[in-house]
């Protein structure tokens, strides 16, 4: 059984409210770190290892340390839960069950960055979780752990929670800015970074739930004792959201040394693939990173077991691995069709795209289209090759890594199940009553370049 | 033309109250949900601009944002909007069988509302509840783990609440 550090006491009775909370040794951080300065707090977090949980992986703690300082400038932390990376319900999870460890990471963090005002963006459709957010700001603020003067330090400190209104793109943390200036969710060129020019203008610090929430158990522990919990860069644990066709779907804490085996077909996890299937995919870090056949998400191309942390799980690049990502966990059963949920997915990133730039308003587009084609009988081998150009034209020549995103799950799709394509356009009629099922996914294949 | 209760007026002040001095925009998202609830579930070009007035903005600055985000509707809808979840995770658990049932139990299609204004039918994008698909919000909810006796349910639920 891992080590829990977050979810541990999600299930203690009233565990949402604050008595509950305080009783389970709760707020204990936020009365440690007001006695330290706050540099000493940023660099107990960057020796924790902590890497951001939003998806992208960057050091916690070496973020915070590039904020910038002008005098008489407000800076702001922004909690981002706008959740919305398909395959994600983590941040959720924490926020609905034990909400105060959230605040309690908050209230620490925004002392660590001297932010007064600090705002939780919250996805528009997470409404319910919005009142249970406000009740423990409300418990927080009563109970002298919010407000002015915090514990006598001096230390004054507001949390609001902003909810958002429809909208993937503002989980991107300029578009989120945007947002939270009341602005369309349209992410901005980089530099200047947040850090330095953020939330109306000030250094602002974007940082996701977990991320944050894992702040409280870094305080506790001291930083260099959490390092030690995991491997290698892949410190602490990680929250992971299980879905698809498994047994048993959920929220996950999980220690990073667990290999994926064990995951998917543990009983303390998933539970193995549902109804007696057979494993044919999964996406392991959320709709954005590369789709993997069973035998590459199993073992490396190199034949060695296959974890569940940062490293491990990016093993052999996109050629042969994929990502960590945000955690979201999708197992695809032997009766599913990849092309079909590949079209799902490209339909998503055509509605979530906010236009700016060509390559990605036209391009997903395009790609939704041509995948529709396809599943639905009508392509041809050569609208194969055009999806793989139009994906490649797309990474990397767009302002945010949106592009990049919608581009990922078709070139992966492509590259590992290109003959289930292939049968697609091959057997027009017999692929609307039947899918192409498993067997080509059990060896080792020859990877495309 | 209708503007927000007195009550109503002392919760946008406090939303105000959450950012600078000459920031007041920023109360925009956050307005818009209000007034979405308050006056019939959609926001008419009427209603944006009384929000527009409240924050002492361009009325365009707030068709800008409206027609941004897919939770503001732009239309009237039915009294129960079912957005039925359809990207990968649902898809992968039976959303399409659900989203045609519900259509063939309402004779309505994607986008449509019942001829008695009860019912509007919308897919949606993934809404965070994958692990418990097949789901739909439903106002202020998730529902979810969705069956053919639940949307049932549901609807009926529905029709004795009315
Ligand atoms: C299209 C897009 C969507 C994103 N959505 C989220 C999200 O929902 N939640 C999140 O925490 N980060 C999201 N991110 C990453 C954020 O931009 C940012 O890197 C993150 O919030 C930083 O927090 P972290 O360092 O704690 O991970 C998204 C990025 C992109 C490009
Ligand atoms: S990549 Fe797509 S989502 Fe990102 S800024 Fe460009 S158009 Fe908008
Ligand atoms: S895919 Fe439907 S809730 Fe995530």
């Amino acid at each position: 059984m891992g080590r829990k550090l977050l979810l541990e006491k999600a299930h203690v009775e009233g565990i949402r409210f604050f008595d509950a909370y305080r009783r389970e040794g709760g707020y204990a951080a936020v009365e440690k770190a007001l006695k330290m300065t706050p540099a000493d707090i940023v660099e107990e977090v960057k020796k924790s290892g902590l890497r951001g949980r939003g998806g992208a992986g960057f050091p916690a703690g070496m973020k915070w340390s590039f904020i910038a300082k002008p005098e008489g400038v407000p800076r702001y932390l922004v909690c981002n839960a706008d959740e919305s990376e398909p395959g994600t319900f983590k941040d959720r999870y924490l926020m609905e069950f034990i909400p105060h460890l959230l605040i309690e990471g908050l209230i620490v963090s925004s002392f660590a960055l001297g932010s007064n005002t600090t705002f939780i963006y919250i996805r528009g459709e997470y409404a319910w979780i919005v009142d249970i957010l406000e009740q423990a700001i409300a418990e927080a603020h009563q109970q002298g752990f919010l407000g002015k003067n915090i514990l006598g330090t001096g230390f004054d400190l507001d949390i609001h929670v902003q909810r958002g209104a429809g909208a993937y793109i503002c989980g991107e943390e300029t578009a989120l800015i945007e947002s939270l200036e009341g602005k369309r969710g349209n992410p901005r060129i980089k530099p200047p970074f947040p850090a330095i020019k953020g939330l109306w203008g000030c250094p602002t610090v974007v940082n996701n739930v977990e991320t944050l929430a894992a702040v409280v158990p870094i305080m506790n522990l001291g930083g260099e004792e959490y390092a030690k919990i995991g491997v290698g860069r892949s410190t602490g644990t990680k929250l992971i959201s299980a879905c698809g066709n498994i047994n048993k779907p959920g929220v996950y804490e999980i220690d990073m040394t667990i290999s994926v085996e064990e995951f998917i077909y543990s009983d303390e996890y998933c539970g193995g693939i549902a109804n007696g299937k057979k494993l044919k995919a999964c996406i392991p870090g959320g709709s954005s990173v590369p789709i993997l056949p069973a035998n590459l998400l199993l073992k490396t191309a190199k034949g060695e077991t296959r974890y569940m942390n940062y490293e491990s799980l990016s093993d052999g690049g996109f050629a042969t691995g994929s990502m960590m990502g945000s955690g979201g966990f999708i197992v695809l059963d032997e009766d599913q069709c990849i092309v079909k949920h590949t079209l799902t997915l490209a339909r998503f990133y055509r509605h979530e795209s906010c236009g700016q730039c060509s390559p990605c308003r036209e391009g997903t587009g395009w790609m939704e289209k041509i995948l529709n084609k396809i599943e639905s009988g009508k392509g041809s081998i050569s609208d194969i090759d055009l999806l793989w150009d139009i994906q490649r034209k797309i990474e990397g020549n767009t302002i945010c890594p949106l592009g990049d995103a919608a581009a990922w799950p078709v070139a992966a799709a492509i590259r590992h199940f290109r003959d289930e394509f292939e049968w697609h356009v091959n057997n027009p009629e017999l692929c609307l009553q039947q899918n192409y099922g498993l067997a080509h996914y059990a060896d080792f294949r020859e990877v495309v370049a | 033309m209708s503007k927000f209760s007195d009550d109503k007026m002392k919760e946008v002040e406090a939303i105000i109250a959450r950012y600078p001095e000459g920031k007041q925009k920023s109360a925009l998202i956050p307005l818009l949900h209000l007034a979405q609830q308050e006056f019939g579930g959609w926001l008419s070009a009427e209603t944006m601009d009384y929000v527009a007035s409240i924050l002492s903005i361009e009325p365009i600055e707030v068709y800008e944002v409206a027609t941004f985000y897919s939770m503001y509707n732009l239309q009237p809808v039915g009294q129960y909007v079912f957005e039925v979840c359809h990207t990968g995770p649902c898809m992968l658990k039976g959303s399409d069988n659900i989203i045609k049932y519900i259509k063939d139990k309402l004779n309505i299609g994607v986008g449509e509302t019942t001829s008695d204004g009860l019912f509007t039918l919308k897919t949606v994008e993934c809404l965070g509840a994958c692990g418990y698909a097949p789901m739909m919000q439903l106002g202020k909810h998730y529902r979810e783990h969705l069956s053919e006796e639940k949307v049932d349910q549901i609807i009926a639920e529905c029709r004795t609440k009315n």
